[in-house]
């Protein structure tokens, strides 16, 4: 048994020391890349691994080539937080751009902060930088901010009382405690609000309710995964003439494959990265979001995700702070990317500060509206 | 070897000895946090092996005894302000409660039905810590406040290996007092024949819910320690694939073999880690080694040894 105990622990030794030249510029990414959120955590570790390696095909950052370690945590915040622990201590990397889910991210954080090595998060929660730790940055979106654009979007329309259905699964809740939170600042009421569960099949009855509900002027529905689609679908077909608004949670085609025609009309607030093709040319994003879809699509034939421009967004910021920082000091290249200004990204614009560390702003969303089973731009 | 094994001190020092020894050379705390990660889950395997190994019964709803424990010190120290030590025995009592009360009806069941109804019991803890966001974080979990000795917060991997190591120990000797006690042997009885301990005059009701309940406190005591380690909880640590893996331990170590936990719950969080060297395959190869072991060391690995090694003796 001892044997087995110190064969083990020898192959751990050696697959530390395996590891190639100094002088390589080590970055690691803890992704969920199986598991219920690999459908996040699979285009990122593609998006990382295919630029890192088209950067050194290019000669690498300041002359020194990027070695990228990815570990899969499964989706599991506990293995998470050992790969981490694994990062920091074992390969020694200078920093990390991974994190896929809001609870993997928010347990590897504090062996970041602790260990003074900057984290790049690809989850979507606020309470990642919110408060602000000094060494955890994300890139993607909040949900607060697509709370915001909906209800941006509501008021300039001139809606103020409306209803909400949200899924009770973690991405639902999470959005649908956000948008109660910034509701009152548009003067938006939520006149009545209901809920289902993530493998419901009908949500005819909790739609009545809400129907019944009086002067209701539109309805939200914060939700991930096939809930939505049954909802627009259920919406449709009890004659609901208020306008619905989905979340970014669904921005994908396969919603519109999913709810059907029911879907013509549905309002979202979306990254860019999914409307590319259709922004004006005069739109600084496009060249970057168009430059990133090609290249992921032509390389992984699979459609393009936000998930993978998250990665992109991330590791782009940390090789620029790299670059700026002139080396592989952790603690400099933490101040870099903190410094990020004006860094154009799949996401939007990224304005980092001491006190932000995402960077977005509401701009960075677009709010889509479908129209003949295709999205189409709506302001 | 076999008889020196079947000494409970020699044992005990073995265990002693796979503690303290690691924990000199270990060279940095990625490898303590691992070995912190190794006795955790070895202390809930061992509480489960009761259970499983030595009396016969079939949870698949353990890691909500985890989650139980878990959550006790993260909820308890942060919503009432409740000192981080004495939320572990909180966690204890109320795992102990909870297994107390469930443990009458469900133990009356036997065989598929058992194992349905353990199994609805750790979806229902799991469901219960994702939904009760208020409560719980949500999905997302909750941090955990640190534990606090005489001033000092205790956050280092290392402290942890020692404290997990010295609870696992202590846990080890309770579980070799408890088999060499009158309940140990009516716990094996009944593991052979539930019919047979009835007639020999064992109270197998109260048997049956007296080894649940201890098996889920054992359960408690780990969950505290991983939270308390990590410094955050999510609900995953009750989910189902824990309380499956943990069987597994239970399984691949040896049913009704104390050393087996420690073997099982060993080899299945460090071998993760070793396989990493094979990138994508990683996992097919974690499959394929678990298959090889069960059809060529079925009854575990401690005990198949053990028997080889009697074999060869005689």
């Amino acid at each position: 048994m001892m044997k087995t105990f110190t064969g083990i622990a020898a192959s751990l030794a050696l697959l530390g020391a395996s590891a190639a030249n100094a002088q390589d510029i080590k970055i690691g990414a803890v992704l969920s890349v199986t598991g219920p959120a690999s459908f996040l955590g699979e285009p990122e570790e593609k998006t990382l691994k295919m630029y890192v390696d088209e950067i050194n095909a290019k000669g690498g950052v300041k002359g020194k080539k990027l070695q990228l370690v990815v570990y899969d945590d499964g989706g599991d915040a506990n293995k998470a937080r050992t790969f981490a622990t694994r990062l920091i201590e074992e390969d020694k990397v200078v920093a990390m751009v991974g994190g896929t889910t809001t609870g993997t991210s928010m347990a590897m954080g504090p062996a970041f902060d602790d260990a003074q090595v900057p984290f790049i998060s690809l989850a979507g929660a606020v309470v990642i930088v919110e408060p602000v730790k000094k060494y955890v940055f994300k890139t993607p979106h909040t949900d607060r901010m697509a709370c915001e654009k909906i209800f941006e979007d509501m008021k300039k329309r001139g809606f103020t009382k409306i209803g909400m259905i949200s899924g009770t699964d973690g991405f639902g809740k999470s959005m649908r405690d956000e948008c109660v939170k910034v509701n009152a600042k548009f003067g938006i009421e939520i006149l009545g609000e209901e809920t289902y569960g993530p493998r419901d099949t009908d949500m005819t009855p909790q739609l009545t309710n809400l129907r019944a509900k009086a002067g209701m002027q539109a309805v939200i529905n914060p939700g991930f995964g096939q809930g939505p689609a049954i909802v627009t679908r259920n919406y449709k077909q009890l004659g609901i003439n208020l306008p619905l608004y989905q979340s970014h949670g669904v921005a994908s085609k396969q919603f519109i494959e999913l709810a059907g025609e029911a879907a013509n009309g549905v309002r979202l607030p979306a990254a860019a990265l999914l409307v590319a093709d259709i922004l004006p040319d005069s739109d600084p994003q496009k060249p970057v979001a168009l430059a990133y879809k090609k290249k992921f699509e032509e390389a992984t034939k699979q459609p393009v995700s936000t998930f993978g421009g998250h990665a992109y967004d991330g590791l782009m910021i940390l090789v620029g702070a790299i670059e700026r920082a002139g080396g592989a000091d952790s603690k400099k290249i933490r101040d870099e990317i903190e410094k990020t200004k004006g860094f154009m990204g799949t996401a939007g614009i990224f304005n980092m500060s001491a006190t932000d560390h995402m960077g977005l702003e509401l701009s960075a969303f677009k709010m889509l509206e479908i129209k003949n089973g295709n999205w189409a731009l709506a302001d | 070897m076999a008889r020196f094994l079947a000494n409970r001190w020699i044992s005990l020092a073995l265990v002693a000895a796979l503690i303290v020894l690691p924990g000199l050379i270990l060279p940095s705390s990625y490898y303590f946090r691992v070995g912190a990660l190794v006795f955790i889950s070895a202390l809930a395997v061992i509480g489960l092996n009761l259970l499983l190994g030595f009396a016969g019964q079939v949870s698949l709803g353990h890691a909500g005894f985890v989650g139980i424990g878990a959550y006790a010190v993260a909820i308890l120290p942060a919503r009432f302000d409740v000192p981080v030590l004495l939320a572990v025995p909180a966690g204890m009592v109320l795992s102990a409660l909870v297994a107390f009360v469930i443990g009458r009806p469900i133990l009356r069941l036997k065989g598929h039905f058992l194992a349905v109804a353990t199994l609805g019991f750790g979806v229902l803890v799991a469901m219960v810590l994702a939904n009760e966001v208020g409560w719980t974080g949500g999905p997302d979990g909750m941090s955990v406040k640190r534990l606090e000795i005489f001033g000092e917060r205790i956050r280092q991997p290392r402290d942890w290996y020692w404290i997990s190591g010295t609870l696992l120990l202590i846990g080890m000797a309770i579980a070799q007092n408890l088999l060499a006690s009158p309940t140990g042997r009516a716990l094996r009885a009944l593991h052979d024949s539930e019919i047979a301990a009835r007639v020999a005059g064992v109270d197998v009701a109260r048997i049956k819910v007296t080894v649940f309940v201890i098996s889920a406190v054992y359960a408690s005591v780990a969950g505290s320690c991983l939270a308390l380690l990590n410094g955050h909880v999510t609900p995953d640590a009750a989910g189902f694939l824990q309380s499956v893996e943990m069987v597994t331990m239970v399984v691949l170590g040896g049913m009704g073999s104390l050393f087996g936990s420690i073997i099982g719950a060993a080899f299945l969080v460090i071998l993760p880690q070793a396989l990493t060297l094979f990138h994508e395959y990683e996992h097919l190869m974690l499959g394929i080694l678990i298959i090889l072991i069960m059809i060529f060391l079925r009854d575990g690995i401690v005990p198949t040894l053990h028997r080889l090694l009697m074999e060869r003796r005689s």
